[in-house]
């Protein structure tokens, strides 16, 4: 029995209605079109509808109708590869249904019902046993990175009375039975719903303690991100946000990558569903979009979807967590979603505090990177999601609401940098703002995996950028002449590090990912020779027969000449480098022979 | 169409009008407003209960009276008319001829507030554009269907280059020519005429679409302008299957008449009394731009803005910077030093330059060449900063050729004429010219291949080139 109402009052994207027994949070059909909102307020018999879509041409006097359910999305096989907008509608489909705009009133299943998957039984699992909410009843093969584990939905528990055998099921199909405690018998299918407002429940939270390996070096060696960890992307436009999450999102050693595109332009969506199909996967060799999901809500569709956008992506990341998976996910930009939440609260009339924002925004944003974490699952041992948000603050401000309460939350800090990216050092994230908090747990990791001298070489290589800024000022102010040798040396040092370690490009496609061994391997080679180039100058070189050798240069591009599977090249070419040196050494220390 | 007139108006109030006692009135509808004297003013539906209607009015409430003023609601949303007529013909912001011409007669109407494009329809714009600008083809290049504002300020000549990219826009080996779509928002009469002969006088005036508001029209005109050029836009894109260039001016008047309105309605202001969402309005401007899978046409937007008082972090460049694929930024200071176009290269960008450069495209050095020229200016003018400093005479040999490279890249890379047209390989050959005053050790961003190639003097007495490949 549906429950019927009517419009009151239009204002934008709030209608007021008036409908008897509705809920807060409830999901609403409202007006002859049929658009969808959400309750989200209550005030006597009328009740404020934020609304997805454009309520142009609706009139107060149209029907309203109430769906009992809160803003849920569909979880199931199929989600992989695929598009869906703020509140998952199937973009695909209706685009190949509705055409070039997006037409109103429009809400297709976001999963397919048709296409048939192979379900693959629990062998363990026996009918007439005790099953709830996490209990892997079996598996499907969504892609070929991809293993769907079939969970009993979180809000089920009971004996479980049949299981399906193995076989090719629809959606729609019931692949279990199981009767609850009051008796009921519940029908299980291959997907199941869940309110996105709403945590997915695990076991219990479990510490992180291995780092999310991106293949960009400025991440994984200088601010690690540890899996199950929160990070921020913020800067101004041009710098490079955009850029850095597709990278992430490409190269990192996730099982399943979640992409929010909330409130950004259209063209980087498709950039991403034009490109991850031709990408492969450096840890399976298969294609990128295999493990990819996208959620969509551009610039210019219905604000109020945006706000819903990252629920969505998050509880979808959750999802696949509970299975076992660790999981990235992206939102681009939490800034947007922020500025949503502004808008509708402004339609609302509440009290702005700053700069327009509600008192309510560092609450919600909190909440929402909690969602984040590595958790123990119910049947599928540890899953994680870790969460990265850009932060787009006005005109760069890094003092802004949006940016100071996210760096509040989070653990890890990538600021990029307009100098950085105006002089098209890329990615532009700034070694001075930016910060992890996980240093030492990730330093176990690296330690162990790949050399023990991480943790030093880290700290010796952002010294001697620390150095460098100061001795740079000394340079502006008086000019080079006024710096000792050793201290140009630091100069040409840090010009190194920044350069052949640094700056990576994420269009060139060897340099575009590196496995930790390389990081490691680049960074150790490049401060081994600074170190005999420092030793060389205690002994009389003067600096500039050293800043003039081309092997310098070389250096400088070893990292897009050698692939990450090319290390053995890499370590000969470090070894003629250092030959190099020593030659200049002994004919140092023979010519002082000759001296004395 | 609704005859029915209603005389229950209960306030008017800066440009707002509230009228009680009207059934069921949409949301969005178009209204007609009668005064005393019996003339006609236009407005719209802006919120809508089953109490009372709020009327945003195009032309203002001045001397409205609350016992004489008749409105009658026509049922419809904002709507223009399109054919192909629509080309050589001028507009207001509610698409009613300003050419004193006959209104476009067509069954064809369409809401300007067209629903969003979806993302799965769009694909990515990737063909090259030659504006003929050495500034933008070699080192922010356009691209068809990419929306790249012009940031400028008071007294730079924005006008001149936006009218010089109408001119010389053309793909690189292609005959067929843009059709434009011109909007104008809150324009003195001087940069309309200017427009207006420019377009005379190169001969695409029966290619053009205008859309016109004078400084002195009504403001709230201006909100819908945009709407209507796009729409017009869109149909001579994707229904014409023509490539379409829009050229708006100016986005800060825009934004000013936006404010203007939310501060009437009471809006909560968010920064410098800007609304909050002033991002998302903007933004269902310039995503209107782009390509569409399977169609022809395409729509490439080039916004102008003027930035209050030099400032790139105002609200109207700073969000436009977050929606657009890129900008062009102005400089007062080559302005001031006589180089025309004034491009300030550091902030400016293009982000879809990537895919629509190259080997294929234009040439294979491209990429690396802009980003060259790029990072030797950056460095050049650190060098510059400190030669002001310490004076030039200082300078060791190698930054003093920085300093002679950042004076010519200005004077002859940046530098051009208002007429010069130069083809992309021009503007490529005159970037190498300028990257062989400093020896190729100084270049990092280009591949030795292309050194061998373009540099001028590659393997001579300057340096040995470095190898890419591995040693064996």
């Amino acid at each position: 029995m549906t429950k019927q109402g009517i419009i009151k009052d239009i204002n934008g994207p709030i209608v007021t209605i008036t409908l008897p027994g509705v809920a807060n949070g409830e999901q609403v059909k409202i007006g002859e079109l049929g658009l969808y909102g959400e309750v989200i307020s209550l005030q006597g018999s009328e009740a404020l509808v934020q609304i997805y879509e454009s309520t142009e041409m609706v009139r107060p006097g149209e029907p309203v109708e109430g769906l009992s359910h809160p803003l849920s999305v569909e979880l199931g096989p199929g989600l992989m590869g695929g598009i869906f907008d703020g509140v998952q509608r199937p973009l695909e489909k209706m685009f190949l249904q509705a055409g070039d705009q997006i037409p109103r009133g429009v809400s297709p299943d976001a999963l397919d019902r048709e296409s048939q998957w192979t379900f693959t039984p629990t062998e363990s699992l026996e009918p007439n046993t005790q099953v709830s909410g996490g209990i892997q009843l079996g598996s499907v093969q969504e892609t070929e990175s991809v293993l769907h584990r079939i969970l009993v939905p979180p809000d089920v528990s009971g004996e479980l009375i049949e299981i399906a055998p193995e076989g090719d099921y629809s959606l729609d199909q019931t692949i279990a039975r199981v009767r609850t405690a009051d008796g009921e018998i519940r029908r299980l299918k291959l997907f199941h719903r869940w309110p996105v407002r709403q945590p997915r429940p695990y076991l219990h939270r479990d510490h992180s303690s291995e780092p999310l390996i991106t293949g960009q070096r400025i991440l994984d060696t200088f601010f690690p991100l540890l899996k199950g960890g929160k990070g921020a992307v913020p800067g101004p436009f041009g710098a490079g946000k955009t850029m850095v999450q597709h990278q992430v999102a490409r190269w990192s050693n996730a099982d399943i990558v979640i992409y929010v595109g909330c409130g950004e332009r259209g063209n980087e969506l498709v950039d991403v569903l034009d490109s991850f199909p031709k990408l492969k996967d450096p840890y399976t060799g298969r294609s990128l979009m295999e493990r990819t999901l996208l959620v969509a809500n551009t610039s210019n569709m219905p604000v109020v979807a945006r706000e819903a956008s990252i629920y969505v992506g998050i509880t979808i990341a959750e999802y696949y967590r509970d299975q076992g998976h660790d999981v990235v996910m992206l939102a681009d930009s939490t800034s947007r979603w922020a500025e949503a939440l502004r808008e509708v609260s402004g339609r609302l009339g509440q009290m702005p505090v700053e700069e327009g924002y509600p008192a309510y925004l560092a609450s919600r944003l909190s909440a929402f990177y909690e969602r984040a974490g590595r958790v123990e699952t119910h049947d599928c041992g540890k899953g994680s999601v870790s969460l990265i948000g850009a932060v787009s603050p006005p005109g760069g401000d890094f003092s802004e609401p949006v940016t100071s309460h996210t760096k509040e939350i989070i653990q890890t800090f990538w600021a990029l940098s307009k100098e950085l990216a105006d002089a098209r050092h890329y990615p532009a994230i700034d070694w001075v703002d930016s910060f992890s908090a996980d240093v030492s747990t990730a330093a176990i990791w690296w330690h162990e995996q790949v050399d023990r001298n991480w943790e030093k070489r880290r700290g010796q290589a952002l010294s001697m950028l620390a150095r460098d800024a100061e001795l740079s000022r000394i340079v502006n102010l008086v000019g080079p002449e006024a710096l000792s040798s050793a201290q140009r040396w630091i100069l040409e040092g840090a010009a190194l590090i920044k350069e052949g370690v640094l700056q990576q490009s994420a269009l060139d496609p060897v340099d575009t990912f590196s496995s930790p061994e390389k990081q490691f391997l680049l960074l150790d080679t490049l401060l081994t020779i600074y170190d005999q180039g420092a030793d060389l100058i205690e002994l009389g070189v003067p600096v500039q027969e050293l800043s003039d050798l081309p092997i310098l240069a070389k250096l400088r591009r070893c990292k897009e000449v050698y692939d990450s599977d090319q290390l053995d090249q890499l370590r000969e070419f470090r070894q003629q480098a250092i030959k190099i040196f020593e030659s200049i050494r002994s004919e140092y220390a023979q010519r002082g022979e000759q001296t004395s | 169409m609704s005859a029915k007139e209603y005389r229950t108006v209960s306030a008017a109030r800066g440009g707002l009008l509230t009228v009680s006692q009207v059934p069921g009135i949409a949301f969005g509808d178009r209204v007609e407003i009668r005064d005393s004297q019996g003339r006609k003013r236009n407005g719209q539906v802006i919120r809508s209960s089953s109490i009372e209607v709020l009327i945003q009015v195009f032309e203002g409430t001045d001397h409205l009276d609350l016992e004489n003023t008749w409105v009658r609601f026509l049922d419809t949303p904002l709507e223009i008319s399109l054919s192909p007529e629509i080309l050589g013909r001028v507009f207001n912001g509610l698409g009613e001829p300003k050419d004193g011409r006959p209104p476009v007669v067509s069954r064809l109407h369409r809401s300007i507030n067209a629903n969003a494009f979806n993302p799965a329809a769009r694909t990515y714009p990737k063909e090259f554009i030659q504006t003929g600008i050495s500034t933008i083809d070699g080192l922010n290049s356009l691209v068809r269907g990419q929306k790249l504002p012009i940031f400028s300020a008071s007294g730079l000549p924005h006008n001149r280059l936006a009218a010089q990219i109408v001119r010389q826009a053309k793909l690189p080996d292609e005959e067929s020519h843009f059709s434009i779509v011109f909007a104008a928002m809150g324009v003195s009469y001087s940069d309309a005429r200017f427009f207006q002969e420019e377009f005379a006088s190169s001969g695409v005036l029966g290619n053009v679409v205008m859309f016109i508001n004078m400084a002195d029209d009504p403001p709230v005109e201006r909100l819908t302008l945009p709407r209507m050029a796009l729409t017009a836009a869109e149909y001579l894109a994707f229904d014409l299957d023509r490539h379409v260039l829009v050229v708006m001016t100016d986005i800060t008047h825009y934004a000013e008449a936006l404010r203007e309105v939310a501060t009437a309605k009471g809006d909560v202001p968010a920064r410098k009394g800007y609304p909050g969402y002033l991002y998302s309005d903007l933004a269902e401007i310039y995503e209107r731009s782009g390509r569409i899978k399977d169609r022809h046409g395409s729509i490439t937007l080039v916004p102008v803005l003027s930035m209050p008082s030099d400032d790139i972090t105002h609200p109207i460049p700073d969000l436009t910077g977050y929606i657009t694929e890129g900008q062009i930024v102005l400089s007062r200071e080559l302005h001031n030093q006589g180089v025309y176009p004034p491009v300030h290269i550091s902030p400016s960008l293009s982000r879809l330059m990537k895919d629509g450069i190259g080997k294929d495209f234009t040439r294979e050095d491209h990429p690396h060449v802009s980003n060259q020229l790029y990072a030797l200016y950056a460095r050049a003018l650190e060098t510059r900063n400190l030669a002001s400093i310490i004076g030039a005479d200082e300078l060791s040999a190698r930054d003093q050729r920085y300093l002679k490279f950042a004076d010519a890249f200005e004077k002859r890379f940046v530098a051009q004429g208002e007429d010069e047209d130069r083809s992309i390989v021009e503007t490529l050959n005159l970037a190498w010219e300028l990257l062989s005053l400093l020896p190729t050790t100084a270049l990092t961003r280009v591949t030795e291949t292309e050194m061998a190639k373009y540099h001028r003097h590659a393997g001579s007495e300057l340096q040995q080139p470095v190898q890419k490949e591995p040693p064996a």
